[in-house]
């Protein structure tokens, strides 16, 4: 790599490590924010979804790597966590103290 | 690409290239981390499952101080990280090996951290079956999803000083410096979630 594209990698690195700890700063300031627990949980889970992709595609490089590579990547992980979501009906009869399904 | 991975792909065929063009070193290690990111979001997902479930929760957290410096911590480990990469890739062992050991080091700061909040909160009353501020599951949450987080964290440093060292020594290259780095990153992306999930959601005010 030439002398300019290395300067250019680490000076994207830099922005991308600014952005990463705004988010992350963002997320502290949302925890200390008067709104409600479930609100606070999906914007708690956005900007953790946007700092975990842009460590992911620049930190880790999946965006410089093949596309089939990264598509492979996202969608089995993607499908795997989503996979693992179907118990939270059960979750909330549990917190509405109800042992048993009618 | 190394010896070793040109040799992978001749045994395994003529004509036969590796899968997406990347080297297998490096697709074990993404299978690795898909793999341990299932286990984590695991972990995590049975947290909430419980947490929402769980009247008594308690939210026992009342200074962002220390999860805070943690984090900046691990985030800017990541970020050196990648500059020794970049120095391995422009040809500068020193350097590289250099920003390698500094990642290590603030991984081994994020470690030592993280031990003297688990011994605060212990002194407090807190054990993995019970506490003094609400259900005893609290604590056998947090200890086990922070301590898998732990867990890999220790073993990359280890990681990190063992490849850093080889990599000084010549028996290593950049591309398994590169690799190293990605479980690195990897790990800081769980932090990511293990921040606003289990202490952020957990603050006392």
């Amino acid at each position: 790599m030439t002398t300019a594209g290395h300067q250019s990698s680490v000076g994207k690195y830099v922005v991308i490590y600014f952005c990463i700890l705004a988010i992350a700063g963002l997320q502290f300031v949302v925890a200390y924010s008067d709104i409600s627990g479930s609100q606070m949980l999906v914007r708690m889970l956005v900007l953790a979804i946007i700092e975990a992709a842009l460590a992911i595609l620049f930190f880790m490089h999946l965006w410089m790597e093949n596309r089939g590579l990264l598509w492979f990547v996202v969608i089995s992980t993607v499908f795997v966590l989503l996979a693992m979501q179907y118990g939270w009906t059960d979750s909330f009869r549990l917190s509405g103290g109800v042992p048993w399904a009618s | 690409m190394s010896h070793a991975d040109t040799l992978g792909s001749q045994s395994a065929g003529a004509m036969e290239q590796p899968a997406f063009s990347v080297p297998a070193k490096k697709m074990a290690m993404w299978l690795f981390i898909i793999a341990d990111t299932a286990t984590f979001a695991a972990c995590l997902v049975a947290y909430g499952f419980i947490r929402n479930a769980t009247p008594n929760w308690p939210r026992p957290f009342h200074s962002i101080t220390n999860v805070a410096l943690m984090t900046f911590i691990l985030i800017t480990s990541s970020l050196t990280m990648l500059f020794g990469i970049e120095a391995a890739k422009a040809g500068d062992k020193a350097k590289a090996f250099r920003w390698t050991m500094i990642t290590a080091g603030g991984g081994a700061l994020f470690a030592l951290l993280h031990i003297r909040e688990w011994l605060g909160l212990i002194g407090e009353g807190m054990t993995l079956f019970k506490n003094p501020w609400g259900t005893g599951l609290f604590g056998s949450m947090f200890f086990s999803i922070t301590g898998l987080h732990l867990l890999h964290v220790t073993g990359g440093v280890i990681a990190l000083v063992a490849v850093g060292i080889r990599y000084q020594g010549g028996r290593y290259g950049a591309d398994d410096l590169e690799i190293t780095g990605l479980y690195w990153h990897f790990v800081d992306l769980v932090w990511m979630f293990v921040v606003p999930l289990v202490y952020l959601l957990n603050l006392g005010h």
